[in-house]
């Protein structure tokens, strides 16, 4: 995935559509993060100002889900599930091989390759499921994972 | 004259290889000069046999499966397209015991159809409920599936008319419809294959709720794991409005309803029912204290329907073949059918629409085909996260929502989670108390306090230490969070616990195993 490098009049241009959306904070902070990979520091006053909210109000949406993230994107994000539906088929041993594999651990942040854990990608029945820069892998294996 | 040939475009499918296996059928097509129209329909529920390659002949839809790409030329050279015999040949789709032995209602163009084709979705009975339903009164529809005995389908088990008549009786100048598509349980995909199969039908449903109630905004509530979904209803939605089905005036009448997707941010609280409801508002998924009920003040203090993907689908089957055929179906209070989804270490998962009252038996071992690994069936989580987790001697319990309470448990959204005898469940106790504590909104004490000291107390029985007496603080703390707890995340974290604490005790003894 592609993002572009952060700016002010970027992320102004992403905004300025979403301005009559109702209760715009968290889909202002989705869309920073589509473009820039990440919403950066500055992001949270811009976004405050634009919808007339305080920086608390976007610093607690910002920080409140999973998803968002204030630092940049890696090259690469391998996420894996470790929800109960893939740890009976070996989830638990798969994020053990890939970091080993790697040398990485996870939810740790890197700027090449991140491994992260994922809750559900609703493959549960082609498990271990992952998810590689967006693409669902079903039956995953380190080497399915790692290509 | 061409044959056409059904890959599907689902993502489970595609995770396996469906693209790659679609892309095979029309290169090798060229290369033999052969004219094929491949349809990506959505999966027919039968994940254990994806890739599912049909081809129409004058025979019907004979089925492939499980397609691998490298299997594409030897189907060519067997004459699938005629049906021809090969190893991987399944019959007539329909004839599949797996597809034969279900009841599809809700789900009954799933797989069948192409999933944006509004014209295929007509010509398999779509829309003729909304089409009932705009000639009808808001009270009249209420009645209907009231009638139905339709429950929500999201968890809970509330019936769908009472919730819908509150926000009908209510007086405003806006209301809502918004449907819960924020299907976070680990062992459930329901909701994803309805959307990325059938689209259409929870769009109607949708509609049908928005024209009862005088709701002319909707949301989806989908979740971000979902990608191949979001993209669907999106596609689908536009398509439904430049047919006139969404829009200002729905199929020409003085309804009006405008249909939008709210993707999530990987919160689990934001399916509870609150939280989502501050999640579409932009806000921290924390849990609202009811009252008020959504159907008073919902979203922006309107009054809200909300509903599972799989209740609204529900709903245009209803309205089109009456409520009576629905109730006909299903045993006791649990009415009409459930779509069960079989995961974890199964070997043939999917999706299982039949009636209530099936035995967890039957939907594990005639359906399921017992383990993946063929090693023994130790314990079955039913109702994702916040369910509980059974033994192999409770087989017998019969899949409805009473006798599943019954039993200790619930039936939550339908997943079915089979481990095999590797499982330990002190560790998927410590999981679900681990799972608690990293996904709670920390509104309220119990949940986010509890989880975490509830995660630690299970570690300490693990390795040992005072395990009678950190037996019983665990069961107080789980009390504790299923008393006081705001919503079901800390409320029903306990199930899962206690539930394999009674059901697995040789697990709680402190030694080490294995």
């Amino acid at each position: 995935m592609s993002y572009l490098s952060w700016s002010i009049e970027e992320a102004t241009r992403v905004l300025t559509p979403l301005k009559n959306v109702q209760g715009p904070v968290l889909i202002a902070l989705q869309a920073i993060q589509e473009r820039f990979g990440y919403v950066h520091d500055d992001a949270v006053a811009l976004i405050a100002e634009t919808f007339n909210v305080s920086r608390a109000d976007v610093h607690g949406v910002l920080t409140y889900y999973h998803d968002l993230r204030t630092t940049p994107s890696p090259d690469r994000c391998i996420q894996i599930c470790v929800a109960e539906a893939c740890q009976s088929v070996g989830s638990r041993d798969l994020v053990a091989a890939v970091e080993k594999k790697l040398g990485k651990k996870i939810d740790q942040t890197y700027s090449d390759v991140e491994i992260k854990s994922a809750y559900c990608f609703g493959n549960c029945a082609l498990g271990p499921a992952a998810m590689v820069d967006g693409q669902l892998i079903g039956r995953a294996s380190v080497e399915k994972v790692t290509a | 004259m061409s044959t056409i040939i059904y890959v599907p475009s689902d993502s489970a499918a595609i995770s396996i290889g469906a693209d790659q296996v679609a892309a095979l059928i029309a290169q090798e097509a060229i290369k033999r000069s052969l004219d094929v129209t491949i349809i990506r329909n959505g999966t027919r529920g039968a994940l254990w046999l994806e890739t599912l390659v049909e081809v129409v002949t004058p025979q019907g839809r004979i089925a492939y499966g499980p397609v691998q790409p490298e299997d594409v030329s030897s189907l060519y050279e067997s004459d699938f397209l005629l049906g021809g015999a090969h190893p991987l040949a399944l019959g007539a789709t329909d004839e599949i015991a797996w597809f034969a032995g279900q009841d599809r209602v809700t789900y009954k163009r799933v797989g069948i159809i192409d999933p944006l084709s509004l014209q295929d979705y007509e010509s398999h009975g779509g829309l003729v409920g909304l089409r009932k339903a705009i000639t009808q009164s808001g009270s009249e529809i209420v009645a209907e599936v009231t009638a139905s005995g339709l429950r929500g389908r999201g968890g809970a088990g509330f019936p769908a008319g009472i919730k819908w008549k509150t926000v009908l009786d209510t007086q405003a100048d806006q209301k809502y419809v918004c449907c819960n598509a924020d299907e976070g349980d680990s062992g459930t995909f329901a909701d994803r294959i309805l959307i990325e199969a059938d689209p259409f039908t929870l769009i109607e449903g949708m509609t049908i709720a928005a024209v009862a109630v005088g709701a002319t905004e909707g949301f989806v509530y989908l979740r971000s794991e979902y990608p191949t979904a979001i993209t669907r209803l999106r596609d689908a939605i536009e398509i439904a409005k430049s047919a006139g089905v969404l829009g200002s005036s729905v199929l020409g009448s003085a309804h009006a309803f405008n249909l939008e997707v709210r993707v999530g941010a990987g919160s689990y609280v934001c399916g509870e029912e609150t939280a989502m409801l501050e999640s579409l508002e932009g806000k921290r998924g924390v849990v609202r204290s009811k009252p008020p009920l959504p159907a008073i003040a919902g979203l922006f203090g309107k009054p809200t329907i909300i509903n599972n993907v799989i209740t609204l689908a529900s709903v245009p089957a209803i309205l089109a073949d009456g409520a009576a055929a629905y109730a006909a179906r299903g045993t006791g209070r649990s009415l009409g059918t459930q779509v069960f989804q079989l995961a974890g270490n199964i070997a043939r998962g999917g999706i299982i629409e039949t009636a209530f009252g099936i035995t967890l038996e039957t939907l594990v071992k005639t359906f399921g085909g017992g383990t993946l690994s063929g090693k023994p069936l130790r314990a079955i989580q039913i109702g994702g996260p916040l369910g509980a987790y059974f033994n192999s001697s409770q087989l017998n319990v019969s899949m409805d929502y009473e006798s599943l309470a019954a039993a200790g448990g619930m039936l939550g959204h339908g997943g079915v989670v089979l481990f095999d005898d590797n499982v330990d469940l002190a560790q998927q106790a410590k999981f679900a108390m681990e799972f608690c504590a990293l996904e709670s909104c920390g509104k309220c004490t119990p949940c986010r306090l509890g989880s975490t000291r509830g995660a630690e107390t299970i570690e300490k029985i693990i390795s040992g230490v005072d395990v009678p007496a950190n037996k019983l603080l665990l069961l107080d703390l789980c009390e504790v969070m299923t008393d006081g707890s705001l919503c079901a995340m800390g409320g029903l974290t306990p199930l899962p616990v206690k539930s394999a604490m009674n059901n697995f005790p040789e697990d709680f003894t402190g030694g080490a195993k294995k």
